[in-house]
């Protein structure tokens, strides 16, 4: 509980990303990241379920004990999805109608119930809210990444149909490259597979450039 | 008696489990009692709406939605919307359900009384997002293909996508879903051509 917001966010955007340093939620990443857009509806209605779910978890914690922690949370994670499911489907249709599809697999997603499991049983309730938002915010920031790229390769376009999900005075993110047919093998999951590693390969190798330089520095002082 | 002993107790864990069980269905009823109402207000919407999309306007001076026929096709009941101008039935809207390639394909379409589309509207499907999903009017235009056709035009053997020599495109990468779209469609044609006069009747 020492550690600082700053260090949750930066853990969460970056050094300890769901999917590009913990791998995690390798499912819903490849399923959806077909697209910018459904990358961007998927990460943020996660974003709000695990919120809420390390706040829950967070708040119940001691009166959990550690035998029996395991249902109670997956209970308590898909409650929290088919209330939300439900809530979206009845008040918010519209936008139920584009994320639809996207609800029900937060129920599975793994990242939820790992930080459950890795954060929120041991820390309190703020601390744990802001975990869920910086992991949350990294998994979005992740999938639209890997969905844009996916969707500039594999259709010729960017943030296709981003009015259906933020709106009409969205539509300006909507861009197509004219004469491009689109190499399918980027929307196929191959194609998500082969981005996923080399985006995993260029943060190994960013990670490493950075580290010599701070070496290197040290060094210098040194001497 | 401390939290920590009580934890540790071994009657302790099913009640907990029990306790959580019991809370989640209160919620999950809660939470279904509250949104129902709404729910099936937004789907009846959803309907009205996309009856509305597939019929040209002017087509209907009664509301569709109340004047309806039930009849069999197979094991099912299909509902059948009828849009009347005068008293006089003009058109029939019904939706048919075709397997795709990941689940079933829901179509709504409008028959007129000559057995013409007059229009074509995928409701509801779990096709694969990016390829098979160009169904959907918002993506694509290729459900407007149908406007206009029938049983005779084109012939029947020619009822099919492109792969199969039919006049209807595929897709890139998808032609398992236009295929089962394409056989919705000419499968509501003849359910039409069968039933005619229980609906216009």
């Amino acid at each position: 509980m020492s550690e600082s917001y700053g260090k949750l966010m930066k853990d969460g955007l970056w050094e300890n990303n769901v999917v590009f340093a913990q791998l995690l939620a390798m499912c819903p990443t490849m399923a959806v990241t077909t697209s910018g857009t459904n990358g961007l509806g998927m990460g943020l209605a996660t974003t709000a379920v695990l919120v809420v779910s390390n706040i829950l978890v967070s708040m119940i914690r001691h009166t959990v004990s550690s035998q029996v922690r395991i249902p109670v949370f997956v209970v308590l994670i898909a409650t929290l999805v088919t209330v939300v499911d439900m809530a979206m489907n009845a008040w918010l249709h519209e936008l139920y109608k584009v994320l639809g599809l996207f609800i029900a697999l937060i129920v599975v997603n793994c990242a939820i119930l790992g930080r459950a499991e890795a954060y929120a049983v041991k820390n309190g309730v703020a601390a744990s809210a802001v975990d869920g938002l910086a992991m949350g915010l990294g998994f979005t920031g992740a999938l639209t990444f890997i969905g844009l790229i996916r969707e500039f390769l594999g259709s010729g376009t960017l943030f296709a149909q981003a009015s259906n999900l933020l709106g009409p005075s969205f539509a300006f993110l909507e861009m197509k490259l004219p004469g491009y047919g689109g190499a399918l093998l980027m929307i196929l999951p191959p194609g998500g597979f082969a981005i996923l590693g080399f985006l995993l390969a260029g943060k190994r190798v960013m990670e490493r450039r950075l580290e010599e330089r701070a070496a290197q520095k040290a060094e210098l002082a040194a001497a | 008696m401390n939290l920590e002993a009580i934890r540790e107790k071994i009657a302790y864990q099913p009640i907990l489990l029990g306790i959580f069980a019991l809370l989640a269905s209160g919620a999950l009823a809660l939470a279904s009692s509250a949104t129902g109402g709404a729910i099936a207000a937004a789907e009846a919407k959803d309907l009205r709406d996309s009856l509305s999309e597939v019929l040209p306007q002017g087509m209907a001076d009664n509301d569709f939605l109340t004047d309806t026929v039930d009849l069999k096709k197979g094991e099912k009941t299909v509902t059948i919307y009828r849009a009347r101008q005068g008293g006089v039935v003009k058109a029939a809207l019904f939706k048919v359900a075709e397997r795709g390639y990941a689940g079933d394909i829901q179509v709504l379409m409008a028959v007129d009384t000559d057995g013409k589309t007059l229009g074509v509207r995928v409701l509801k499907h779990v096709e694969t997002p990016g390829l098979g999903d160009k169904i959907e009017v918002k993506k694509d235009k290729w459900i407007k293909d149908f406007d206009g056709k029938s049983l005779g035009d084109p012939s029947p053997e020619k009822w099919g996508v492109k792969k199969d020599s039919g006049v209807f495109d595929q897709f890139a990468g998808a032609t398992i879903t236009p295929r089962a779209v394409v056989k919705a469609v000419k499968g509501g044609l003849e359910f039409f051509a069968a039933h005619k006069a229980e609906i216009t009747g």
